[in-house]
């Protein structure tokens, strides 16, 4: 399925200042049962968002009218444990397109590029920056342009580039993915198939 | 002479059918695994591309991520993990893809009958919706989790697109002392290396500590790499290896195994193959492990108390969060917590010597009055082994039953759930908040510490029953 394009995010962002948000709190396996790929927006961060009675809590940023936003901004190592790739489809899904961290986990860094989901690491201290900032003001704005690879926080001016490699990126500002790019790839990959000792 | 190779360049460089500058590898997929739950969207997604499985005989599947554990000649009561195992069915029928569904005699957990159906060979590239996927890393394979937009790939181009890892060799040498098992020694390491210290590598694991061990245990050891952040885990591939495959099922046989086996030979790491990092230990320093918070970084060895948040490598933003959740303070004594729940299985300790381990502490013993035990196989072959052994007259005299095989409580996907703020000593692999159930809280331990928590009811030391 191919995505929409990335090219330059303006947007407030929602703080979650949490280490190691594993992938079983972005959503539990007991949501994994659809056989679409739809509503999973619905269970981003499950158990910490609703109460057993289906409540909302409160105390949790989601259920908190201040904060909104394309941009998630989360503490160091997100989205660690599970490849599920639900717990990306869940965050496209609620409406972010971009997540931004001092650390991501593999697997979840390729499920997001896969989908359309840009991963933004940034140091320790701009990521506390970024924090800073939101918690002074929640209707702060970061501006995220793939292109020239640069994050700005917009009340300060701060900014600081990120990493991503070149087919990626190109993959992302254009809307493409790796399974049509396979697809052309048929004649090599036959060639390899024949020569295989499995 | 050629630069020296790690058994993973090898592995790798053998694979790369293309490689893109400045992007990924595109890699072929020698054997793709699935189940119920990641792949559904791959199919239909496939669909409708218009597209068609490319290789059908290199994919294998099994249903075990939310089939129930007991009854299961009874359809199965939930309607959506029903209809993920109709999906599966389904899909793999219409496709012509190898298919062992619940009450199939082959069925139980992915990276329990990959291996023991000789579907899993040294290497290989092995690839499955699963993270748990690294646990084939035993054979000198390179395996590792995907997502479902990759098990698409794989599915109609037998390839995927990724970046090489980097490299890491973690070497233990020396014995590990009486009641230590593979789990421990993995536990250890990742409490050593933290939750995310092995993020973007792919690790080796050399020395005489997983020379010496059992297949069994170097796939408990690969299975937890993830649990480091590591893409996956390897163990260079040895006469241990080579004896285990030889005679399953889907193995190669005769003149085509020799064959294999004379290359699996060549499959180690080259005497001054670089490394981008390497952590040597000492098999002596280590000793039962227990976790006391939400992630698996976060283990001690049983006799210590919990750590300080100073002390911690990792998470110190969150320690406070995590112990609460768990109901612990900082320096208590792990031994003697209550315990409420003993899980023996999954794909890290679902097999026949975990089994094996378990039945040595409670043979004799009476399973605790205060303890629900759920001991789940993790394949109908282990199942068989246990009534083979005379280990199920073991467990059954000692006041437990056993289950059947799925991934069961490890996820709690299926009824197997803990539950909120009961204690469970599981042999799986994640103590992750509401991973075994909503507000389960988990200790993840070795089948001999589970062992004894579920004779005396509460966090124990193994040793104490060793003889």
């Amino acid at each position: 399925m191919a995505y929409d394009k990335f090219t330059v995010l303006k947007s407030s962002a929602v703080p979650l200042p949490i280490e190691n948000v594993d992938t079983d709190q972005i959503i539990p396996a007991r949501f994994l049962k659809a056989t679409e790929r739809k509503g999973f927006g619905d269970n981003l961060f499950r158990d910490w968002r609703y109460n057993n009675d289906d409540s909302p809590k409160e105390d949790f940023v989601l259920n908190n009218d201040k904060y909104s936003g394309k941009i998630l901004v989360a503490g160091k190592n997100f989205g660690s444990g599970s490849s599920r790739e639900h717990a990306a489809w869940a965050i496209y899904d609620y409406g972010f397109r971009c997540v931004v961290s001092s650390f991501f986990a593999d697997i979840f860094r390729n499920n997001c590029l896969n989908i359309g989901i840009l991963p933004v690491q940034v140091s320790a201290g701009f990521l506390n920056s970024i924090f800073e900032a939101i918690e002074a003001n929640p209707e702060t704005e970061l501006e995220i342009d793939l292109s020239a690879q640069k994050i700005t926080l917009l009340v300060t001016g701060e900014s600081e580039g990120f990493a991503i490699n070149g087919y990626k990126k190109n993959n992302m500002l254009n809307g493409y993915d790796d399974i049509d790019f396979l697809q052309s790839l048929k004649e090599e990959i036959g060639v390899y198939a024949e020569s295989s000792p499995y | 002479m050629s630069e020296p190779k790690s058994l993973f360049d090898k592995v790798w460089d053998a694979h790369v059918v293309k490689s893109i500058e400045d992007g990924p590898d595109v890699l072929f997929i020698d054997r793709h695994f699935i189940h119920e739950v990641t792949s559904p969207v791959a199919f239909l997604s496939m669909e409708q591309r218009g597209l068609k499985v490319l290789h059908p005989n290199r994919t294998f599947a099994t249903a075990d991520h939310n089939t129930p554990t007991i009854n299961q000649h009874l359809p199965v009561a939930d309607a959506l993990s029903a209809n993920q195992l109709l999906a599966l069915e389904t899909n793999t029928g219409k496709y012509g893809i190898s298919h062992w569904g619940l009450g199939h005699y082959k069925n139980g957990i992915v990276h329990v009958v990959g291996p023991e159906n000789g579907i899993t060979l040294p290497g290989m590239t092995i690839v499955c919706g699963d993270s748990h996927t690294s646990t084939h890393g035993a054979f000198g394979a390179i395996a590792f989790g995907i997502g479902t937009s990759e098990v698409e790939m794989v599915l109609t181009s037998q390839c995927i697109m990724q970046q090489k890892a980097k490299k890491m060799r973690i070497v233990i040498n020396g014995k590990v002392s009486e009641g230590v098992l593979p789990k421990d020694v993995i536990l250890y390491v990742i409490a050593k290396i933290s939750a995310s210290g092995a993020t973007g590598y792919f690790v080796e694991y050399a020395g005489e500590v997983f020379e010496s061990m059992s297949m069994e245990g170097r796939m408990t050891v690969c299975n937890m790499s993830i649990e480091m952040g590591a893409r996956g885990g390897m163990i260079a591939p040895d006469q241990k290896t080579f004896d285990y495959i030889q005679g399953k099922e889907l193995a190669p046989k005769g003149a085509d195994f020799d064959k294999l086996v004379e290359y699996w030979k060549t499959l180690k790491t080259d005497e001054g193959a670089q490394f981008d990092i390497e952590y040597v230990y000492d098999a002596a320093d280590i000793e039962p492990m227990i976790t006391y918070g939400t992630n698996p970084g976060m283990g001690i060895a049983i006799s210590k108390p919990i750590p300080r948040p100073d002390d911690v490598l990792d998470g110190k933003a969150s320690y406070a969060k995590s112990l609460d959740y768990m109901g612990f303070n900082v320096g208590e004594s792990m031994i003697g917590k209550k315990v409420d729940y003993v899980f023996l299985g999954s794909c890290t300790n679902g097999r026949i010597e975990d089994f094996r381990q378990f039945a040595s502490v409670v043979k004799g013993r009476k399973k605790a009055d205060n303890v629900i035990a759920w001991l789940v196989p993790g394949s109908h072959v282990v199942e068989d082994q246990i009534k083979a052994e005379g280990i199920y007259d073991i467990l059954i005299n000692a006041g437990f039953e056993l289950r059947q095989p799925g991934c069961s409580a490890c996820l709690a996907m299926n009824d197997d759930k803990v539950p909120a703020g009961k204690y469970a000593v599981s042999t799986s692999n994640r103590n992750f908040e509401g991973r075994q159930g909503p507000g389960a809280r988990t200790m993840l331990a070795s089948p001999l510490v589970a062992a004894a928590a579920a004779v005396t009811g509460e966090v124990t030391d193994p040793r104490t029953f060793l003889n």
